[in-house]
């Protein structure tokens, strides 16, 4: 494709607050009059890629070109792009009216002019007969719709929205959605949509990009973003799923939940650790047991409106989560189905933490900022650069933060049907995963210990 | 009952309270140069204190425009340097942000006293003759805090991205700052100049000791000199009792119309 | 949008040149003689002088004084002013607030003469209702305050609770209102411990407290032992604002 149909081309993009990396080598193509949304939880990075996009901040690294033209470090008064902020942000001195005419007047658009835009993007977003009104007098729902009018009056290239509906009560949130894509198809420009809402994200856009911890996880349209994640966080991140270990025994077999499953993926190689993906409306469930893959026990039964959810006690002890359009009374024995097409198999992105390393001395190793006690080593002279092991299981959570040797917050959760695994946020920034049968939450702060024996130190 | 008694205690705090200022204001309407003997109505030193014309002290004119002049010079600069700093203050991170807070509070906190002296030690050190330029320069030291006091809350209260959507719309810095930012920091400036100036109007200790001797005096200073001299000037008595009705006037429309604002917020 | 912490540096430079600059002058006379040379003399001639500490003490009892005082009158009225049942009128608080905004001079010079027409002699007894006079709104202000902004569930809670109207009254809000009355005895202690002008006309002159010494001193070119006596005050001052927690209540904000 020619790049000149790219409207906005971001390439390689970094950024850090202090220590803190928040954008990494970030790079997004957008075409002409797309709609495209920005999803990822708070911290991702995300508003920081929208706001560099405004102009509000510098890139450490990389490059933005609006148009094909470098904006890179064109300040935001310069940009052809206009911004719907989260909390509206319009200028409560200042009426309606005056809002919306701020930018035009700024441009020294002739008076008569600014008068017919000011009506016409307020008829746009529904709010004529609204313009004399102190903006502080206004909902939450017509505050927004003031915000958007303000931003499109401008007649930007691009709009940019950063979590423009988060403030408003769910009923009204879906009303704008619908009337937010009407608008973007009269428009005909391109918006750029920042939000947390993965249901938003769905709904409306035509090219979703996942974002976590300032990289890219994938970049897809919303059917391909929920039907083909391309890691567990994506997976975990949009809708409700399953998400397992698994191992590929060789092609298009696949073994996980203790069973091995017919799959139509291919490319693994042989006896590979991987992560398996079933969304819960993909698990056949059914009274009868012959004719099962595998058989479960329901363990509890809620209706959810259109379907009933289900959690299933697998014959290998894992759980599952399960939808169907029918009820199955808990404590029942029910038979379990899954059909290759709908069993969505991942590459690991890792199968132990490694963090880098320095030999203190014979028996101690330094790492993540601290000293740890190792077994006896040989053949390695204090100083040597090493790299340092340990399994995700091998490592201790406690209460105490203080207890342990690092101290750190959940950061992250994943349910894998028999054990949870961890996202820890250490003290210092440094991430460190853990799976265990313990139950913590998110936000918890945790004391960290990792014993002697569990230390594997490599060249 | 409760609400009896407690009415009974408040009203007669408050007659205990302001005893003394009505009884000057009685007596600001009788000729008697001794305070409390009472020898008729009249209004002559009402008469006297607008014609100025009184015998021998003809300087309490002269130190009523002093305080006037130094009030509102020191509340236009401190207003002006308050609110400049604020916006400062504001965008500031760590540590230098707490450390500059905590030198604006030091002439909050310090009494007017040790203000005072030590502005008086600082003159002496760098050999400055102390007089009109002196007090001013003080007056601006302990006014400014409280400017900055009264902007800052509106800025932190601002939507952070208020200033952004201004550039977003294609206003360049200092539009953005003209047509945002200082509308919207105005309350706070108007507050803050009002309190420098009546911070100003108030001031003794500090006046007392940054005025040199060339025999600069302010109403405080006049005051305290015509005081311990013996005789209250009989004049004093009815510039008392106007200021007290004014600022009684002035407050009880503010203050009125505030409290109704904020009762029909909590309903 | 960092630039703009640069326009915090003017007025970074007026503090340092007219704030901490003093301060710290002030520190340095108090240890100089008269020609300039480092000396302790000032602090020894202090402490030995009987009249001086004598003087000290005094100040301080009523400056403690003044504040218990203030208490015990100012906390019923702001508990009262801020009792929408008890008080509905808007005007009693104004009356309240608006002694603050006359000036002490005055108001002291009316007391004073109050005092000599009702034919009480000046003396400590007048000092010490003079100065309750000038500081109590003070003190009734950030306590009114604190409990007008109260949340009001609070004490329901603890009356749901079972909590008696006292017990109400004792256990929340009285704790709650804490940082008010902290507040009150900074705008009342400070003030009282280091006045001169007003104990001077509230005794005619027969009482002295430290704040005329300083001032004295100060007027008699004793520079070097006024800044002395300063800085026991300064230090004085320390001790009492380490009351105050760092979040500090709005208090003097919104009078206007």
């Amino acid at each position: 494709m020619n790049s000149n149909d790219y409207i906005i081309e971001i390439k390689n993009i970094s950024k850090s607050f202090g220590d803190k990396c928040i954008l990494d080598d970030v790079s997004i193509n957008v075409k002409k009059g797309e709609f495209v949304t920005i999803l990822g939880p708070s911290g991702c990075g995300k508003t920081t890629m929208l706001r560099l996009l405004a102009g509000f901040g510098q890139a450490d690294k990389g490059e933005i070109r609006i148009n094909g033209e470098d904006i890179t470090n064109v300040p935001p008064h310069q940009r052809p792009v206009n911004t719907v902020f989260q909390r509206y942000a319009l200028f409560p001195h200042l009426d309606v009216y005056e809002n919306i005419a701020f930018g035009l007047k700024l441009q020294k658009v002739p008076a008569e002019e600014i008068d017919k835009r000011v009506m016409k993007v307020l008829k746009m977003v529904s709010m004529t007969d609204y313009e004399d009104r102190d903006v502080e007098s206004l909902s939450g729902g017509q505050q927004q719709r003031v915000a958007i009018a303000r931003a499109i009056a401008n007649q930007p290239k691009v709009l940019l929205l950063d979590e423009p509906l988060a403030a408003l009560d769910l009923k009204m949130r879906k009303d704008m959605q619908i009337e937010l894509k009407e608008m973007h198809r009269k428009l005909g420009i391109t918006f750029i949509y920042v939000t947390h809402d993965q249901e938003e994200a769905l709904t409306l856009s035509d090219t979703i990009i996942v974002m976590n911890e300032g990289k890219i996880q994938q970049i897809g349209t919303p059917t391909d973003i929920y039907n083909e994640p391309q890691n567990s966080f994506v997976a975990d991140f949009i809708g409700e799923s399953n998400i397992l270990n698994g191992k590929m025994i060789k092609d298009r077999v696949v073994e996980f939940v203790g069973h091995e499953f017919e799959c139509v993926d291919e490319g693994f190689g042989e006896n590979v650790d991987v992560d398996v993906v079933v969304r819960p409306e993909d698990i056949y469930i059914m009274n009868r047991l012959e004719g099962a893959q595998f058989t479960g026990k329901v363990k509890s039964c809620t209706f959810k409106g259109v379907h009933y959810e289900m959690f299933v006690d697998t014959d290998k002890n894992y759980e599952l989560m399960v939808q169907d359009y029918n009820a199955f009374e808990p404590d029942s024995e029910v038979g379990l189905l899954i059909r290759p097409a709908d069993i969505q198999v991942m590459h690991k992105e890792r199968t132990c933490n490694t963090f880098e390393g320095e030999i203190v001395d014979e028996t101690h190793v330094r790492f993540l900022g601290e000293t740890f006690e190792c077994l006896q080593q040989e053949g390695f002279a204090a100083g040597d650069k090493v790299k340092v092991e340990v399994a995700f299981s091998k490592i201790d959570l406690i209460d105490h933060p203080e207890e342990g040797m690092l101290s750190g917050d959940v950061y992250f959760l994943l349910y894998k049907g028999d054990h949870y695994h961890l996202t820890i946020m250490t003290d210092d920034g440094d991430h460190i995963w853990v799976d265990t049968n313990d139950i913590w939450d998110k936000g918890d702060l945790v004391g960290i210990n990792i014993a002697p024996q569990d230390i594997k130190i490599v060249k | 009952m409760k609400r009896f008694i407690a009415q009974c205690y408040i009203w007669l705090l408050l007659i205990v309270l302001y005893a003394p200022i009505v009884f000057i204001a009685i007596f600001s309407f009788t000729e008697s140069k001794v305070l409390g003997n009472w020898t008729g109505f009249s209004t002559k030193l009402y008469q006297n204190l607008f014609t100025g014309d009184m015998q021998g002290t003809g300087s309490l004119m002269q130190a009523i425009e002093n305080t006037l002049i130094i009030a509102l010079i020191a509340a236009v600069v401190s207003t002006v340097l308050g609110s400049i700093a604020a916006i400062g203050i504001h965008n500031m991170r760590g540590k230098t942000k707490q450390a500059i807070t905590f030198m604006n509070n030091i002439p909050m906190l310090n009494p007017d006293i040790i203000t005072g002296v030590s502005l008086f030690l600082l003159f002496v050190f760098l050999h400055i003759s102390q007089g009109y330029a002196t007090v001013v320069l003080a007056h601006i030291t302990f006014c400014t805090p409280y400017v900055v006091l009264n902007v800052l809350p509106r800025l932190t209260q601002m939507n952070p991205n208020i200033y952004e959507a201004a550039l977003d719309l294609g206003a360049t810095p200092f539009q953005a700052l003209r047509k945002v930012l200082l509308p919207l920091l105005k309350p706070g400036m108007i507050s803050g100049f009002i309190l420098a100036f009546t911070m100003s109007l108030d001031d003794f200790a500090v006046t007392f000791f940054t005025r040199g001797t060339i025999g600069l005096d302010t109403l405080s200073t006049y005051i305290y000199t015509d005081a311990r001299k013996g005789g209250l000037t009989p004049e004093l008595r009815p510039l008392i009792t106007l200021m007290f009705v004014g600022i009684l006037i002035l407050l009880i429309v503010i203050n009125i119309r505030k409290i109704r604002n904020s009762d029909n917020e909590a309903e | 949008m960092t630039k703009r912490s640069s326009w915090a540096l003017p007025y970074a430079i007026f503090l340092v040149l007219f704030v901490a600059l003093p301060l710290i002058l002030i520190i340095f006379y108090a240890f100089q003689d008269g020609s300039g040379n480092f000396t302790l003399g000032n602090f020894t001639k202090f402490f030995t002088d009987a009249d001086a500490i004598g003087t000290f003490a005094l100040s301080l009892e009523v400056a403690i004084e003044n504040t218990l005082i203030c208490i015990l009158l100012g906390y019923p009225a702001a508990w009262i002013l801020a009792n929408k049942k008890l008080n509905r009128s808007a005007v009693t608080i104004v009356l309240f607030i608006m002694p603050m905004w006359i000036n002490a001079l005055m108001r002291t010079l009316a007391t004073a003469e109050l005092f000599h027409m009702l034919g009480i002699q000046l003396g400590k007894g007048t000092l010490l209702v003079g100065m309750v006079y000038d500081y109590l709104p003070f003190m009734i202000y950030p306590i009114y305050n604190i409990l007008n902004k109260m949340d009001k569930s609070y004490s329901e809670a603890a009356a749901d609770l079972g909590a008696t109207p006292w017990q109400v009254f004792w256990k929340v809000q009285v704790p709650l209102s804490m940082p008010g009355v902290i507040s009150g005895v900074m705008m009342v202690f400070m003030p009282t411990v280091s006045t001169f002008a007003i104990s001077e006309f509230l005794t005619n002159n027969k009482i002295k407290l430290f704040g005329t010494i300083i001032q004295e001193n100060i007027n008699s070119s004793m520079w070097n032992y006024g800044a002395a006596l300063s800085l026991v005050m300064l230090v004085i001052i320390g001790i009492t604002s380490l009351l105050q927690d760092n979040k500090k209540e709005d208090v003097s904000g919104g009078i206007v």
